[in-house]
């Protein structure tokens, strides 16, 4: 806990000094008619004439009561940006992140346990596609496919949403989770792949551990020896790279949401880089080390959960 | 009609260049209420039929031919639903190692009650009931409490008791042991020894008992069959095959194992096989530095050694919980002599060796090599100069040399490290030293997988001696092997201390060994020394009643012919 509040903190601090250093965001603000009285008072508004650690300061207090100041491109608080583009961006993480763990552990599972077969052998191949192809690649090619050519799925946006308490999601109309799929497909892939061979490479690890072939000694039946004994095993490391990769999803929406011209934080964001929006940029920063710090803390509580060993009243008698 | 009959078994392992068999037209028959060791070295196939009566043979291994029969039916060959049914069942196995061989995220309830409801069915309630009894059979005390534990929850010994509670879940007909007691302390094998001769005779169930060790054969076993390369060379009464052999290896095998009884000047070496290697100890004495050992110094002085390790970490000082692993240790360690440590697991004897060889540092105490206190050096090249002089052979041979580096990088590394040559007079000691310890020079061009575990202790030793050290640290370096091997190491480190005037610190569980090899010993109990002795005193007049158990409890193998030893009673 102790670390993750530094962690947030340097994060925080290393977010706002480099924006210091990425350009002038008044020469956006105004036009080419201005004077320098305006520019002053337009500084002095938004605090650019003080000191840095005074901003720095004035920045935290801000942001611990919810509160990133005003973008300056748009002129609205920045909290109320976000909450607006927030729930795109989740929604897609979610399901993307859902497809990768689920498909990935069963492929994986299954490509381990038939391991001679041909059916695995060309899933692992087809997996390296999908580990050595970038993102936006994919996303273009499925574009390409699927919307172009079979004009099946819509290739941009988000389709129609409905407002759920402040909440805007995709989930509960056609068309949204038809526009849903194509970018989720794209997000989650690499992840997919990556958890796949991960969980294929730890089971066959396991699977010659002693008390595997203890348990067929025993004369379990496969079924039990593979999903309970081997997978549970599995899946410590499989979960430090999977709450890694979670983390990842959702930092690596900017690609697909670009290509998608998805309307999450991640565009929010490439848009605030290219006008000097550095109230929307430090905001997305500490969003996005936020979910990864809490991530990483749900997964280190999920080894206490999985393996007794660590639990720390538990000595050997 | 026996319960068991294996009839002309021959196991193959098809590889890419040729057919390796395993088990070469084997005969074996079991009695019920019987256990019937089958010994031999690694690689002689006895653990091949446990696995081919089991049906659990790793691919791709077969069954060439010959049939294996349980109580008149054959089980070879069936299919593999058929073979999972029997499995468990009617045939139950035990394993080496009680570490990995129970799942470490299930309880132990867990475990047993998912067997037995596998192969009886049964409500929750009467598994558990089942469960609880049979972990009360096998003597494991609070049943109620300890099922629901975890297996790293119970030492080595209660781990194995709660594999054999697995192993009896369905009450088998037959149970393998594949060496159940080989990665225990000498108490504890005694009792989980006796555990099987107890269930054995109650239940009449029949056990295949596989081991490499000779003792346990003979204290356990009624019948036994010796194999080597595959086929079986003797079989018999116990009494009979260890008291009168016939069959040269068998001889040969029952010669190289040390006694507790008898104390030889060398160990006799398994001749039958000519796999004999040399050891150059007089090409070697020729280059060593020579030192005078002055019997009456001590080389060490260790006094109030302590040791102790975190055990719960902690933010603030009084948070933190430590184990004491070693506890005011002193003894002296004379220049020239063989200095024993004995002790079970966790008694802390490789701890002091690791602080002696300055890997751990100390907690409290002095240790003072040649008159010079080394315990508190922080200098490095002081500390690397000491160094220079001691050195270490570790017990496990496979992971004690770096997979990815060359043998003769390997065995050059304390050379250049301590930049005592360089260039071509590296290669050409490194070379030397490989002659010398039997491997031959163009061994240095090889990778450490290319050796078996001799050989590769062999490559350890040649390591220790690149820098020519006064002072040998062995750490078990023997109990990763076979007898015969273990029969040549132990050669090597005699010719070491008698030839090059070395003195070695020799830590071991193995009393017997111990006996063999060194002139003093320190028995070592949870930290502490209980007693130190001159070793053929300790042997005939123990001083403590730990020392006496230890005694008692090592197997005795008076019933072992003395053939070959040289001596005469």
């Amino acid at each position: 806990m102790f670390q993750s509040v530094i962690v947030l903190l340097v994060v925080g601090l290393v977010a706002f000094s480099m924006f210091r250093f990425v350009g002038d965001p008044i020469d956006n603000m105004l036009g080419q008619e201005r004077t320098q009285a305006d520019i002053d008072r337009l500084r002095t508004e938004l605090g650019l004439d003080q000191p840095f650690p005074v901003q720095y300061f004035k920045f935290l207090k801000g942001a611990v009561q919810g509160n990133f100041g005003v973008s300056y491109r748009q002129g609205r608080p920045v909290s109320t940006i976000i909450a607006e583009r927030a729930p795109a961006t989740l929604e897609l993480a979610f399901v993307s992140g859902f497809l990768a763990i689920t498909m990935g552990i069963a492929l994986g599972v299954f490509t381990a346990i038939r391991r001679q077969g041909i059916a695995a052998n060309v899933i692992m191949t087809v997996s390296l596609i999908g580990v050595s192809l970038p993102t936006f690649l994919i996303g273009i090619l499925l574009i390409y496919i699927f919307s172009v050519e079979l004009d099946l799925l819509p290739s941009f946006g988000r389709g129609e949403t409905v407002m759920i308490g402040g909440w805007s999601t995709g989930f509960l109309t056609a068309s949204g989770l038809k526009a849903l799929i194509l970018p989720a497909i794209t997000l989650g892939l690499y992840q997919m792949t990556l958890i796949m061979r991960l969980v294929r490479s730890e089971m066959l690890e396991v699977m010659r551990a002693d008390y595997v072939r203890f348990a067929r000694a025993r004369g379990l039946s496969d079924r039990v020896i593979n999903f309970r004994h081997a997978l549970k095993n599995t899946l410590v490391p499989v979960i430090t790279i999977t709450g890694l990769q979670l983390g990842s999803i959702i930092a690596f929406a900017i690609i697909t949401e670009t290509v998608f011209q998805w309307p999450g934080v991640g565009l929010l964001f490439i848009n605030a880089i290219q006008f000097v929006d550095i109230p929307v940029m430090a905001a997305y920063l500490m969003l996005i080390s936020v979910m990864f710090v809490t991530i990483n803390l749900i997964v280190d509580l999920l080894y206490y959960a999985i393996d007794p060993r660590l639990r720390v009243d538990a000595r050997a008698t | 009609m026996s319960l068991l009959t294996i009839n002309d078994l021959t196991v193959e392992f098809p590889t890419r260049r040729q057919l390796f068999t395993a088990v070469d037209h084997v005969d074996l028959s079991v009695e019920p209420g019987e256990i019937h060791g089958l010994v031999g070295e690694s690689g002689a196939g006895k653990s091949t039929i446990g696995a081919a009566i089991m049906g659990l043979l790793d691919r791709p291994g077969r069954i060439a031919s010959g049939t294996i029969k349980l109580s008149g039916d054959q089980i070879s060959g069936l299919d593999a639903d058929a073979m999972r049914s029997l499995r468990g069942k009617k045939i139950s196995m035990i394993f080496q190692d009680p570490l990995t061989s129970l799942n470490p995220l299930f309880t132990v309830r867990e475990q047993l009650v998912e067997t037995i409801q596998a192969h009886l069915g049964g409500t929750d309630a009467e598994a558990n009931q089942r469960a609880r009894d049979l972990i009360d059979r096998v003597g494991i005390p609070d049943p109620d409490t300890r099922l629901d534990q975890y297996p790293h929850q119970f030492s080595g010994g209660m781990r194995q008791r709660v594999v054999i509670a697995l192993a009896l879940c369905t009450e088998p007909d037959v149970i393998i042991a594949d060496e159940p007691t080989t990665a225990l302390d000498v108490s504890v094998q005694a009792q989980i020894l006796d555990l099987i001769k107890e269930l054995a005779q109650e239940r009449q169930v029949g056990v295949i008992l596989i081991t490499h060790d000779m003792g346990v054969i003979a204290d356990t076993t009624d019948k036994v069959t010796v194999m080597y390369a595959g086929k079986v060379v003797e079989t018999g009464p116990t009494s009979q095959v260890m008291g009168q052999p016939s069959h040269e290896y068998t001889k040969s095998l029952i010669a190289a194992v040390p006694r507790p009884t008898l104390k030889l000047h060398r160990f006799p070496q398994i001749s039958y096989g000519g796999r004999e290697t040399r050891f150059a100890i007089e090409d070697m004495a020729r280059h060593w530095p020579k030192v005078e050992n002055d019997a009456s110094k001590p080389v060490f002085e260790i006094r109030n050694l302590t040791k102790k390790f975190l055990q719960r970490r902690g933010l603030l000082p009084w948070d933190r919980t430590y184990f004491t692993a070693v506890d005011e240790v002193s003894f002296d360690i004379r220049a020239g002599e063989v200095f024993g440590v004995v002790g079970e697991s966790g008694s802390g004897k490789s701890t002091v060796a690791r602080m002696i060889a300055g890997l751990y540092p100390v907690d409290g105490g002095t240790i003072k090599f040649e008159g010079q206190t080394v315990s508190d050096l922080t200098n490095k090249a002081a500390l690397d100069a000491y160094r220079k002089n001691i050195q270490m052979i570790f017990q496990d041979p496979y992971s004690s040399l770096n997979p990815r580096m060359r043998v003769d990088d390997i065995v050059a590394e304390p050379i250049r490290h301590h930049k005592l040559m360089d260039g071509a007079d590296i290669k050409r000691r490194v070379d030397e030293l490989l002659d010398q310890v039997g491997l031959g020079h163009e061994a240095g061009l090889k990778y450490p997988h290319e050796f078996s575990g001799g050989q590769r202790q062999r490559i350890s030793i040649a390591r220790a001696l690149a820098t020519q050290p006064r002072f040998l640290i062995c750490d078990e370096p023997t109990s990763a092997l076979d007898v015969s091997i273990q029969a040549q190491i132990l050669n090597i480190l005699k010719d070491l201390q008698e030839h090059l005037g070395l003195t070695l610190l020799f830590i071991s569980h193995d009393l017997p060994v111990v006996r063999q090899m060194c002139d003093r010993v320190a028995v070592m109990k949870q930290g502490k020394v209980v007693e130190l002795q001159e070793t053929n005193e300790l042997f005939a007049n123990p001083q403590t009643e730990y020392a006496s158990e230890l005694l008692r409890l090592m197997p005795k193998l008076d019933d072992l012919s003395t053939d070959g030893l040289g001596v005469t009673e």
